[in-house]
């Protein structure tokens, strides 16, 4: 062990001596990236900005979702004080819990449209599987960087079965969003841990031979209903077709400069329907045109840029997996919701990340971007693996 | 080497994540390049059609139907109105089920299969999303406040307040100036799409008369407004607005009071009364009688009452006025007279003696005078003085077919009058060579003696034989007949036809001749024209409805009353500066002397010795009169005005 860890020692050492350079600078001391954090609060505001034209100017949904925002802040910056090694080491323990909430709530939960998705805890609501999207990759990447890289199949197998099972459970409350975002989250892990190649072509195939049994005995009617609208909205205009014309028809009216800011009507006339959750972002497009749309994607790739370089630079595997599996599951949240409300994807219940209006989402996202902020300002350790 | 992957190796571990990174960097690059041409393609590319669906999507044109022009009579009289009525309407889309909701309707209010048929027909239509579908007409105060108390459980239940058509002079113009009706399925497919869009929210257009011939007028522009709506349909804010143009106000030269005179003198009996103001065509006086109420066309007459019109024996529908066919008889010797002086075919001194029929060399058929005893020796102007049968056979035999065709339709014989009023029918004054086209046989000459008296082809509507006799009064001038006078504020010229041209001794020969018809001791019609303060001139007809077999003595007691002769006169008053010509004709009535003429005579004293009538200029008056009940409860201009931009929305 000992000579592994003087080789990594020496790895090591010159970024070692680089780290000890900045070892006096205020944001180590406080453990926030400043980066990263101008990136977040530039997003965020252009959020709230989006979210008041999409709320009609509703001044109280702004205020709660500006109080959500100081949670998520605060959130963030308290886990970005934690140490690293205190996750890895308690990974058990929150996977366990985020599951028990979660087979809880397919007892207790309470929710609408025929989905139970939440845990009432007298005025305070929230969603279990939110919680699942940090606790998953957190006990993967726990258990992952304690075995030899890349892993191996014993270790692939369990992994999976971690992933498959908090997975299934979020799919029955049904919510077929989170659970593939869930699910994502668990194996990127896998996938950054280096996993080979072997298994993701085999992977890759048995996930082609499974659409059809998928499409037959897993999925819901309104979720086979949404995928087939995808390829014809047309066909049901006025049911689940609609959702699809009208943001399409918000985002292309919108243009390249946009109709401006509350002028747009597809949104303010409640043409668009879920205009200040899931399908806000085109009511950003309607508003603020192409340039707008280019301006949040260029935030979120900076972001996310941000995020992968975090996770390069960090100590060890647990650290650049987890910060890996953040950084990518982000990124699948912004695509999925991005695309589907563009008609790209079908439309599964993804929120656009820290623009939608949500407390549970926020929360959770920031508490993940607190651990990136952690990783990257973690002091540089001369040992470790003890 | 498997005992070597037990170990953890850093470095490559490191090494391994990278290469994933930068793998999952490119795959975020092209992830993130697809979805930007994603936006890019309907942002940009595809930008107009989009913008064009959004716009579509919260923009609704909405018509505003313009006020309909009003109608006044000559004195400004007010003839045709529009009242504010309340509709009851559905709007399906607000409803769950219609079916339901007529039925909980049909318990407040009354509503009749009718209504119920024409609600789901007007359905059907081309309509948008959300439009009001009216369902029954002219509710009753007890009826809208019914319906106001069960508001809650009618959904999607509309009362809107909309202005219709009212006719206070109820039957006296139901023929001239006609009404406006429900637009039918035949209407609506015949319209092209500025039509579909005009009408789309008046459900209504003039079906006959002069709402008929002067819709365009009457009707003015659809306004339009563009307005925003929500995706439930409520309208937010007005875009842009564009006026409606409202119709023009019309005046005839009808006159109400000479019309009720005329209503009168026919009574109860069947006919027509057209009256013309000789100086330019106008048309003072045009009556068909019996008539009916056009109120009730307006809002869509009830089976019942459509059958009881329809089926009547007096049909009162038909315009006796304009597609009346009768033989013009007697009535049109005074222009034969014309023509044989004018053809030189006679002379005024010419004479030949009456016997009280007239024979052709080698034909044994007689064509018989009314007077079995003939009239003795007869010259031009005993001959209309007297009426004889017999010197204008001779005459029409001597002037040939041709002849008599040609200059007949100098006066408009066999043509249409051009009057504005539509329907008008052509009559018939034959010729050689429509008898060929349309009978495939040669002209006879018995055809051309029957023509001599106006029977046998000839046929005349009384609108064409008021024209005729008004061309005379006028010497040869050929008026167009015209109801209206002025649109808005345009006066509307006199328009001639064409100039008959006819020596002047002969004009002033046949004016005598027909002034001697109503004044001469012997003058057919001397007791209409008796103690009268003007002269007038005029001509007496009577008219066979079932011709005469020869040798068959007419006895009228024996024929059923609708098979007696129909009466006719024409006439025109004062003889030496003719103001007003007329023509009248009484079915079944027997005798023109008798029956028709007093008519005439009756119109001619109201026209020429009313004193306010021509020379006192009333002002024109929007609420009037006692002819409607409910004319007391008729609104102010102003607030009809308020009313129709109400019902728009």
């Amino acid at each position: 062990m000992l000579a592994y860890n003087r080789q990594d020692f020496i790895r090591r050492m010159p970024e070692a001596s680089h780290d000890l350079r900045r070892r006096r600078s205020f944001w180590r001391v406080v453990h926030i990236d400043p980066i990263l954090l101008l990136l977040l609060l530039a997003l965020t505001t252009f959020g709230l900005v989006v979210l008041y034209s999409a709320s009609e100017g509703n001044n109280s949904l702004i205020k709660r979702q500006a109080v959500f925002f100081t949670i998520a802040y605060i959130g963030m910056f308290t886990v970005a004080q934690i140490r690293l090694d205190y996750f890895s080491r308690w990974s058990v323990l929150f996977y366990l819990g985020a599951l028990g909430l979660l087979v809880l709530v397919l007892f207790f939960g309470v929710g609408a449209k025929g989905a139970q998705r939440w845990l009432s805890l007298g005025s305070i609501r929230f969603q279990p599987s939110e919680m699942m999207k940090l606790a998953m990759p957190i006990a993967i990447a726990a258990y992952l960087s304690k075995k030899t890289l890349p892993p191996r199949f014993k270790h692939v197998f369990w992994s999976l079965i971690l992933v498959a099972v908090p997975t299934v459970l979020i799919v029955k409350q049904p919510d077929l969003g989170t659970s593939i975002l869930v699910a994502i989250s668990g194996l990127v892990v896998l996938f950054y841990a280096g996993l080979r190649w072997r298994y993701i072509l085999s992977a890759a195939v048995l996930l082609v031979a499974s659409i059809w049994p998928m499409w037959h005995y897993v999925l819901h009617d309104y979720q086979r209903r949404r995928v087939l609208t995808l390829f014809d909205p047309e066909a049901d205009k006025l049911g689940a077709g609609w959702n699809i014309i009208q943001s399409k028809t918000a985002i292309g009216s919108g243009g390249i400069d946009g109709k401006g800011w509350l002028d747009g009507t597809q949104s303010h006339l409640d043409f668009l329907p879920e205009s200040h959750t899931d399908f806000i972002i085109a009511v950003l497009a309607e508003e603020f045109g192409f340039i707008g749309v280019l301006g949040l994607v260029v935030l979120y790739l900076l972001i996310i840029a941000r995020g992968l370089f975090i996770a390069i630079n960090a100590q060890d595997s647990f650290r650049r997996l987890l910060a890996g599996s953040i950084t990518l599951t982000f990124f699948v949240y912004v695509f999925v919701n991005v695309g589907m409300v563009s008609g790209l994807l079908p439309v599964v219940g993804v929120p656009l990340p820290l623009v939608s209006l949500g407390g549970t989402s926020l929360v959770t996202l920031m508490l993940g971007f607190g651990l990136l902020m952690g990783i990257s300002t973690e002091p540089p350790r001369i040992t470790h693996n003890r | 080497m498997q005992e070597h992957q037990h170990f953890k190796n850093y470095h490559v571990e490191s090494r391994t994540f990278t290469g994933r990174v930068l793998l999952t960097s490119i795959l975020i690059l092209g992830l993130t390049a697809v979805l930007l041409y994603r936006y890019y393609s309907l942002q940009v590319t595809n930008h107009e059609d989009y913008a064009t669906q959004s716009d579509n999507n919260r923009i609704l044109v909405q018509t505003i139907s313009p006020q309909r022009g009003l109608i006044f009579d000559a004195d400004g009289k007010l003839l045709a109105d529009n009242r504010p009525s309340y509709i009851l309407s559905l709007v399906p889309e607000n409803i769950k089920s219609i079916d339901d909701t007529i039925t909980l309707l049909r318990t407040l209010v009354t509503i009749t299969d009718n209504h119920v048929n024409d609600f789901y027909k007007s359905l059907k239509t081309n309509r948008r999303p959300y439009q009001a579908i009216p369902l029954r007409f002219r509710l009753t105060e007890e009826e809208i406040a019914k319906i106001a108390v069960n508001e809650y459980r009618l959904d999607g239940v509309e009362v809107q307040a909309k202005l219709v058509r009212d006719y206070p002079a109820g039957s006296l113009f139901a023929h001239s100036i006609g009404y406006v009706g429900k637009i039918n399925d035949r209407e609506w497919n015949n319209f092209d799409e500025d039509k579909v869009k005009r009408y789309q929210s008046v459900h209504t257009i003039g079906k006959i008369g002069i709402e008929k011939s002067y819709e365009d007028v009457l009707f003015g522009e659809v306004g339009y407004r563009n307005v925003e709506i929500n995706a439930r349909m409520r309208v937010l804010r007005t875009l842009e607005q564009q006026n409606p143009i409202q119709g023009k106000d019309l005046r005839l030269h009808i006159n109400s009071r000479l019309q009720q005179i005329a209503v009168d003198a026919l009574g109860d009996r069947r006919g027509a009364v057209v009256a013309i103001d000789v100086e330019t065509g106008g048309v003072l006086s045009i009556v068909s009688s019996p008539s009916y109420d056009p109120n009730l066309f307006v809002t869509g007459i009830s089976y019942k009452n459509y059958n009881a019109l329809r089926n009547s024996l007096d049909i009162p529908l038909f315009d006796r006025a304009l597609q009346g066919r009768y033989p013009p008889a007697s009535t049109i010797k005074p222009m034969m007279g014309l023509g044989g002086l004018s053809e030189k075919v006679i002379s005024r001194s010419y004479k030949i003696f009456d016997p009280g029929f007239y024979q052709l060399e080698n034909d044994d058929r007689l064509y018989r005078d009314w007077k079995r005893t003939g009239h003795g020796i007869v010259n031009v102007h005993k001959a209309i003085v007297q009426s004889s049968d017999t010197f204008f056979y001779d005459l029409a035999f001597r002037m040939g077919v041709d002849r008599i065709h040609h200059f007949g339709a100098q006066f408009g014989l066999g043509q249409k009058t051009g009057i504005d009023l539509p329907s008008e029918r052509r009559g018939l004054w034959p010729s050689r060579e429509w008898k060929k086209q349309t009978q495939r046989l040669p002209w006879f000459p018995g055809d051309t003696i029957n023509l001599g008296i106006g029977q046998g082809y000839a046929l005349a509507t009384p609108l064409q034989l008021a024209t005729m006799v008004t061309t005379i009064a006028n010497r040869g001038k050929h008026l167009q007949p015209q109801v209206v006078k002025m649109i808005g504020e345009e006066l509307l010229p006199p328009k001639i036809i064409n100039q008959v041209e006819v020596d002047e001794r002969y004009w002033d020969h046949i004016f005598k001749s027909m002034k001697d018809v109503m004044h001469a001791p012997n003058g057919t019609a001397r007791r209409a024209g008796s103690k009268s303060s003007y002269m007038m001139a005029g001509k007496t007809g009577t008219a066979q409805v079932v011709g005469i077999k020869q040798n068959e003595k007419y006895d009228s007691e024996a024929l059923r009353e609708r098979h007696r002769d129909h009466a006719l006169f024409v006439g025109f008053a004062p003889l030496d500066n003719p103001k007003i010509a007329v023509s009248v004709i009484v079915e079944n009535g027997e005798s023109g002397s008798g029956t028709a003429a007093p008519i005439a005579r009756k119109i001619f004293d109201a026209h020429l010795l009313h004193k306010s009538s021509a020379q006192k200029k009333v002002p024109i008056k929007l609420s009037a009169t006692s002819l409607s009940p409910l004319s007391a409860e008729r609104s102010s201009q102003s607030q009809r005005i308020k009313l129709a931009q109400r019902d728009a929305q």
